[in-house]
């Protein structure tokens, strides 16, 4: 039985998949494709994602170098109608730099499109270049997020006209925000990231919470997950009730020692396109052990890692990025059949939740 | 290897003499290597915001990016209020987490007196510990007293910083060739 936000416990952890839709060339033979092509191919991953019964494909939007779905939400689209069961989020919407009126249209939009599918994974961004871009003050950063997820949502509950006012977008008065997704309400998630304070506010605003766990020591996050919970119980939440998921770069290959050697270039040149600096080798040999966050390995060690943290953070959904650092299609086509035909379905079995704690009678 | 030779300080010229010279001194013992000086006074250096280094434009990102692409460096410092001048402090701030990894960094500190001796200890190296530098942990500490317009005058100071620029180099080969062997270990 599929709860409010779209999730059926009992079936055990939804497994999905993100992109950043980044755009770099591969640094094992130095090509790059071109934009279009890279766009397609997200498009066609997602396909292929849906095709393997994948459930969910989401992808977010950066406003710079190096990325080329800028303009994510018209990707959902397409995507939206190139799939026909898998659910499709965005990973995020850096909701700071929108008008949350024209956000909740698009999604509502994609969500009628594709026949109830769309979800919102709002996040404050942790890229800059979006701001500048289209004309916000960095200095508005917490500001601007706060004020507009709180719009968003209200849009997302109205049953009717609403009115609303404040400091970053012109008042509604007597606003009808149409159209309204199928279902009445979209799911939407708060992206969460670094440390405890934004996992908090989530928790206090008792919205599902998207935890990205990129790399480093898995147990580390447990604080971001308890703090959550802690917080949505204070202000008079279930926790039991509001879903988890949690992100990370992924990659997977017959062997771990065959994953580690075609993903290191990925990893190091994508980081030092993006961030300025390198992916430490000694930092990623660690990488390995079931422990850490990052996903990498063979199918069985990944399984390891999924279970290991679904012990620490009881999370009901995961999302791999499985295309960092100008992946090629063909590799990506690869992890999305090992995911579906051998990671999936074990990581499913252990996750599944009584029916009965679920949903008490 | 890539050498930063940077004057952490906007006013004076004590700093800038005593990097200048520890500069000189590796240049001209080491032509192969490129070493670049780098004045805070004669750069207009952005307040730090938390963006991406590279996303200042200007001299900010130019310095930023010259740090960044530097095996080594050899940063001076002067004395202000018992620590470090904002201006240096602002130059860590705007670089990202973990900058100086497998980076030597040296210290030169010009002050007043004596008195400070252990502000490169207490406030400059914790900073450096934090973002993962190699540091190299003798420093060569100027007085006021030790200059003359401009010049050095102390023949210690002078044997010092060409220990200074000796050993930094010498950090800088010993570490990268440490981490060659290392990561040729990992069979990635």
């Amino acid at each position: 039985m599929k709860d409010i936000y779209g999730i059926d416990r009992a079936a055990g952890m939804e497994i999905g998949l993100y992109s950043l839709g980044d755009h770099m060339m591969n640094p094992h033979d130095g090509e790059k494709i071109s934009a279009g092509q890279r766009i397609r191919e997200i498009i066609d991953a997602a396909k292929l994602a849906d095709d393997a019964g994948l459930d969910v494909f989401s992808v977010g939007e950066s406003h710079q170098r190096y990325f080329t779905t800028q303009a994510h939400s018209v990707v959902l689209g397409a995507i939206a109608q190139a799939t026909k069961r898998i659910k499709i989020a965005s990973s995020s919407t850096v909701l700071s730099v929108w008008d949350p009126v024209r956000a909740f249209e698009d999604f509502a939009t994609i969500d009628l499109i594709s026949d109830g599918r769309a979800e919102i994974i709002a996040g404050r961004g942790s890229r800059t270049g979006a701001f500048d871009l289209l004309g916000y003050d960095l200095d508005d950063y917490e500001g601007l997020f706060e004020e507009k997820l709180d719009l968003l949502r209200k849009l997302n509950e109205a049953d009717g006209p609403i009115d609303w006012e404040g400091e970053f977008r012109p008042p509604l008065r007597n606003a009808e925000v149409l159209p309204r997704p199928k279902n009445g309400r979209l799911p939407i998630w708060r992206a969460v990231g670094g440390p405890p304070a934004s996992a908090i506010k989530a928790g206090y605003a008792g919205i599902p919470m998207m935890l990205t766990t990129l790399g480093g020591p898995a147990m580390n996050f447990t604080v971001s997950v308890d703090a959550y919970r802690e917080a949505a119980q204070r202000s008079g939440y279930d926790p039991a009730t509001l879903p988890i998921g949690t992100t990370s770069l992924f990659y997977a290959a017959d062997t771990t020692q065959n994953a580690l050697r075609e993903y290191y270039p990925h990893l190091h040149h994508g980081f030092l396109a993006i961030r300025g600096t390198g992916y430490p080798k000694q930092q990623f040999a660690q990488a390995v052990d079931y422990r850490d966050a990052l996903m990498i390995g063979s199918p069985q060690q990944i399984i390891e890692k999924l279970l290991y943290q679904y012990e620490l953070y009881g999370q009901q959904r995961f999302i791999a990025q499985i295309d960092f650092g100008g992946v090629p299609y063909e590799k990506v086509a690869r992890n999305i059949e090992l995911i579906a035909t051998e990671i999936m379905p074990a990581v499913k079995k252990y996750t599944k939740e009584d029916e009965e704690e679920v949903h008490p009678r | 290897m890539n050498v930063i030779a940077l004057s952490g300080s906007t006013v004076g010229s004590k700093t800038r003499t005593a990097v200048e010279a520890a500069a000189s001194r590796l240049k001209n013992a080491n032509p192969q290597h490129d070493v670049t000086v780098m004045d805070l006074a004669e750069l207009q250096i952005a307040f730090s915001d938390g963006r991406d280094y590279r996303d200042y434009g200007g001299d900010t990102s130019r310095l930023a990016e010259a740090i960044m692409a530097a095996d080594a460096l050899i940063i001076g410092t002067p004395v202000f209020q018992a620590s470090i001048p904002g201006t240096l402090k602002n130059v860590f701030d705007l670089l990202p987490v973990n900058a100086f990894r497998d980076k030597t960094v040296s210290i030169i500190v010009t002050a007043g007196s004596a008195k400070h001796y252990l502000v490169a200890e207490q406030q400059l190296k914790p900073i450096l510990s934090y973002m993962k530098a190699q540091i190299v942990p003798t420093y060569v500490f100027i007085e006021e007293k030790d200059f003359i317009r401009d010049e050095i005058i102390n023949d210690d100071i002078h044997f010092r910083l060409d220990r200074l620029a000796e050993d930094t180099l010498l950090f800088a080969e010993a570490y990268a060739k440490i981490r060659e062997e290392k990561d040729a270990a990992y069979d990635f």
